[in-house]
């Protein structure tokens, strides 16, 4: 499958939903912002989301600190 | 002549001398500045000096303070930052030192948010005073604020923000600030309040413990209405905690960033 992953071209060997992109990444979904083809996601869609060949995903990190 | 009185512009007969005008104008003013400089001694006026009459220890009024704040602005800008709401999800470093800023600046309404009360380990970077250890951190800044402008009218709401009264108390400001501290409170409010108002931007930080370069830290645009800044990597950790200038930083790069989208510019 391949995604648009921040700006980079990648290709992945199975079908992922957006919480599996992020666990094979090394991501955790709860420092992470998700936005999918410009749109926001939640946290509690991550796991419905099942990602098509073509998407183009912002992984915005965050870390503390305020 | 025009010359200018506590920054309303005014005409006056040309050779004016300086107690003159006190004399007519605020005859128990015992601080006179003439174009920035504080003046002991009577002298003659020209065209365009910028005279400030002030009363040591008396405040301005309301609308004197409007008109000083109008004074210092380009025409047009005052009035559209004086008509805006801004919203500011955690008053911690970067909230109070953001609300500060904007305050200053001339924003007319805040929304301000947090549950946490002032606790002495604040007063490294925070803006609260020793005297406020104990208050809810939004009623103490609350009381700053009015402190610098009696005129901004702040909303305070001392709870947790969640997922379900996020919109109750944020959907209707200009721009919306996160300044939390936690990561996975920064990303629950991100996602939460883009998804729900996608058309009003947020400004968010990530990123600004320690004490390494300040240039490390920008703003830029990293979702459609998301602006994030920050350094983006540097947590806090054992031996990097959060320090006053770095968090000082970040807390204005925010501020700037919603001045800007306030007057229609981008922030990156």
């Amino acid at each position: 499958m391949d995604l648009c992953v921040n700006g980079q071209n990648r290709e992945f060997p199975q079908p992922l939903n957006v919480e599996q992109l992020l666990e094979h990444l090394e991501l955790k979904p709860e420092r992470i912002v998700v936005e999918l083809n410009r749109e926001i996601l939640t946290i509690d869609r991550h796991a419905d989301i099942q990602l098509q060949d073509g998407d183009t995903l912002e992984l915005i990190q965050f870390v503390g600190g305020g | 002549m025009q010359i200018f009185v506590n920054e309303h512009s005014c005409q006056v007969e040309a050779e004016t001398r300086l107690y003159e005008l006190r004399d007519r104008q605020k005859p128990n003013a015992d601080l006179l500045i003439v174009n920035g400089y504080p003046v002991s001694e009577d002298q003659q006026l020209k065209g365009g000096d910028r005279v400030v009459l002030i009363r040591r220890g008396k405040q301005p009024t309301s609308a004197d303070l409007e008109a000083l704040m109008r004074a210092r602005h380009t025409p047009g800008v005052h009035e559209k930052i004086k008509n805006s709401c801004v919203g500011i999800a955690g008053v911690g470093g970067l909230g109070s030192s953001i609300a500060i800023a904007l305050v200053r600046v001339g924003v007319g309404k805040l929304v301000v948010a947090d549950f946490d009360l002032v606790e002495p380990s604040n007063l490294n970077r925070q803006h609260y005073f020793i005297d406020q250890i104990g208050l809810p951190k939004v009623l103490a800044l609350q009381e700053s604020l009015q402190r610098i402008n009696p005129g901004v009218q702040v909303e305070t709401i001392q709870e947790r923000i969640t997922p379900k009264n996020l919109l109750i108390h944020f959907s209707t400001v200009d721009v919306m600030v996160e300044a939390f501290d936690a990561a996975d409170q920064k990303t629950m409010l991100i996602s939460h309040f883009l998804r729900d108002c996608p058309q009003i931007p947020l400004v968010a930080a990530s990123g600004m413990a320690g004490y390494a370069p300040s240039n490390s830290i920008t703003t830029r645009k990293a979702a459609n209405n998301l602006y994030l800044c920050g350094d983006g990597i540097t947590a806090v950790l054992p031996g990097q905690g959060l320090m006053a200038p770095r968090v000082g930083i970040a807390a204005h790069h925010q501020a700037n960033a919603v001045l800007r989208l306030l007057l229609g510019e981008e922030p990156e």
